[in-house]
């Protein structure tokens, strides 16, 4: 005969309502996990969006996402040369802010010569760039559509393709334009004294022909580590592998915003802790004249710490499962990306089962503090 | 009346209990000498605050005896301490305690009451609860089997808390005001029951109680007054006259 249950039966809307309230405390505590996992994502998505192996930039930088990096632009062709790579695209980024129906829209443009490396990883609507001027594909987040124009740093741009989901780090979503066009926009955005700076080098046509980086793959059989070594020997110019690429932006980017989330989701579960200990100790008070009425007829600690123990768990298992039903429900509504590993659920259910575990521990103890006697009163 | 068997069930020697020390000590029992033999139904009376509940206690291994010795069926189970360290695996298998508040459990139905007992001590469950529904419908309130015991009359419950203490079968039974709540006719089948466990089952019944009605029905009669046996008298004939 199962008291636990039976228990609950009986005080079954006071426990759902208390199990509800616990799922959405368990719900923040798992948004929070998604929201990091969402921002990773986000994150390297850009970083992936090329699909490259290595990374040239300015030397003596980590760029171009962690740190600013210029480039000449004929840097792709003697990255080009180098033995073993079979593909190379010349790429800037830059982040802008444009005004679009009326709207502030922050924006994270990335240039690219159509025909190689660096476009759009997949094109949801319309086409990928075709003309080399004065067209872009836009994220579906930025609001555009196909057809669309709109005026970007006295320019104006025709969206001929949209993709899904490509955000910078900062979760701005992502716009694809040529190369010249993106090299024409961070000329006349950046800051005067840069401007005048950059006018006294080779000029062409107004803009100077600077990249961020070039991106490369290499042929099957080569050596990356190889082509990165003879990349660095080039006069001004650091190199690294895609891994090394991710590992810095997860650490320069990412890794703030995980020791706050981290510190969050921390708190959060102490305070859930705190929370069901507390819960569990309230229903165990509410339950003392029974407990002794139990060692009255000669009721085993086993039974009755049985009990506590399996309502605690109930408790935990039901405000997870809410907690988890509704974020899993609710995640796209969120103005970032969350991302809901089945790994993060699991180990949440799991840090859940424990933290019912201990929290039942005072409860318990409370309960075999008990003297039967006291049930004999009035 | 001690009938086979050569031991008492119940010996109680110099028992007393005392709550408190120095100024707010209340001797609730001091040095009872009792001894209960399988088969006999025996009334406790006394006046309220007398220690009748607290002897009752002390029987049931449910309140720490301060002076004294305790031996149940044989055994000593109090002398200076507790010497069985199971004291609750002892009530549940020899003592049935029908406590004067009834002290069913909320959250169980009538029979799931009764059939706790049984299924604590080990019992199949279908068993726990053919016996429970047997001894429910001697009671005469098998038909309110699936009732929460909130729902019960202070008669029902008092019969479902006499079904419960007698489910094991104990050999030692004590009832606190047991038939308080019930009216002549229920009290009499409360007290042919008891009777018929004393003597079906050897065991020993001691039951507290004001009620005149059922004075008759008692094979011997305690008188407790300010925590002493006062009297005693084997016939309740011999107490009133
Ligand atoms: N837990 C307790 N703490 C202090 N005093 C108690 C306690 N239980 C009983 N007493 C006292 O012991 C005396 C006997 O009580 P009790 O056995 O309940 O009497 P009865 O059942 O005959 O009315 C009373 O004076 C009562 O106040
Ligand atoms: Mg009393």
């Amino acid at each position: 005969m199962n008291l636990a249950l039976r228990d609950i039966r009986h005080h079954l809307g006071r426990f759902l309502l208390t199990a509800v309230g616990l799922g959405l405390l368990l719900g923040v505590v798992l948004s929070m996990i998604g929201i990091y996992r969402g921002l990773v994502a986000d994150a390297l998505g850009l970083v992936r969006a090329p699909a490259a192996e290595v990374w040239v930039v300015e030397t003596g930088t980590r760029g171009p996402f962690a740190e600013g990096s210029r480039i000449p632009g004929d840097t792709r062709e003697s990255i080009a040369r180098l033995a073993g790579v079979t593909e190379t695209g010349s790429m800037t980024f830059q982040s802008l802010e444009a005004t679009h129906r009326d709207r502030k829209l922050r924006l994270q443009v990335v240039g690219y010569e159509p025909g190689r490396l660096g476009g759009p990883p997949a094109i949801a609507e319309g086409r990928g760039l075709a003309r080399s001027r004065f067209e872009i594909v836009a994220d579906v987040k930025t609001g555009l559509v196909v057809g669309e124009r709109i005026p970007l740093g006295g320019d104006v741009f025709t969206v001929v393709g949209t993709t899904r989901g490509a955000v910078s780090s900062g979760g701005d979503p992502v716009v694809w334009m040529a190369l010249r066009d993106s090299q024409v926009l961070q000329f006349r955005l950046s800051p005067a004294p840069a401007r005048r700076e950059a006018a006294r080098g080779p000029v062409a046509a107004g803009a100077p022909d600077t990249i961020n980086a070039v991106v490369a793959r290499v042929a099957p059989g080569a050596s990356v580590e190889a082509v990165v070594e003879a990349a660095k020997r080039w006069k001004h110019l650091a190199a690294m592998t895609q891994d090394d690429q991710e590992t810095i932006l997860t650490r320069s980017v990412v890794e703030k915003a995980r020791q706050q989330i981290g510190l969050f989701t921390t708190v959060l579960l102490t305070v859930s802790t705190v929370i069901i200990a507390l819960i569990i100790y309230t229903m165990t008070m509410d339950k003392i004249r029974e407990i002794a009425t139990l060692k009255l007829i000669g009721a085993p600690d086993g039974r009755i710490v049985g009990l506590i123990v399996q309502q605690a768990l109930a408790l935990g298992l039901i405000g997870f499962s809410v907690g988890a039903s509704l974020i899993a429900s609710a995640k796209d509504f969120f103005p970032r990306r969350v991302v809901m590993l089945p790994e993060d659920a699991a180990s949440l259910g799991l840090v859940v089962i424990v933290v019912c575990l201990v929290a039942s521990g005072l409860g318990v103890r409370l309960a075999l503090r008990v003297d039967p006697a006291t049930a004999l009163g009035g | 009346m001690t009938g086979d068997n050569p031991r008492p069930l119940v010996e109680c020697r110099g028992l007393a209990k005392h709550y408190g020390e120095g100024e707010t000590r209340v001797d609730a029992l001091r040095t009872v000498d009792l001894d209960l033999w399988p088969g006999e139904v025996v009334g406790l009376l006394g006046p309220s605050g007398s220690g009748k509940t607290t002897l009752l206690n002390l029987i049931g291994c449910i309140v720490e005896p301060s002076a004294g010795t305790l031996r149940l069926d044989g055994e000593t189970v109090w002398e200076g301490k507790w010497l069985r360290p199971d004291l609750r695996r002892l009530r549940l298998e020899k003592v049935g305690f029908i406590f004067q508040f009834h002290n069913l459990l909320p959250f169980l139905d009538v029979s799931e009451n009764v059939a706790l007992v049984l299924d604590m001590a080990g019992a199949a469950t279908t068993d726990a609860f053919a016996r429970a529904h047997e001894l429910l419908d001697y009671l005469e309130v098998g038909h309110r089997k699936a009732a929460k015991p909130s729902s019960l009359s202070g008669g029902e419950a008092q019969r479902v808390a006499i079904a419960r203490a007698l489910a094991n079968r104990p050999r030692i039974i004590l009832a606190d005001e047991p038939t308080a709540a019930l009216d002549g006719e229920r009290a009499g089948i409360v007290m042919d029951l008891l009777r018929k466990v004393a003597v079906e089952q050897s065991a020993t019944v001691v039951v507290v109680t004001h009620d005149e009605k059922i004075l008759g029905r008692f094979d011997r009669l305690f008188h407790l007054r300010d925590g002493r046996i006062e009297d005693m008298a084997s016939r309740p004939g011999d107490l009133t006259g």
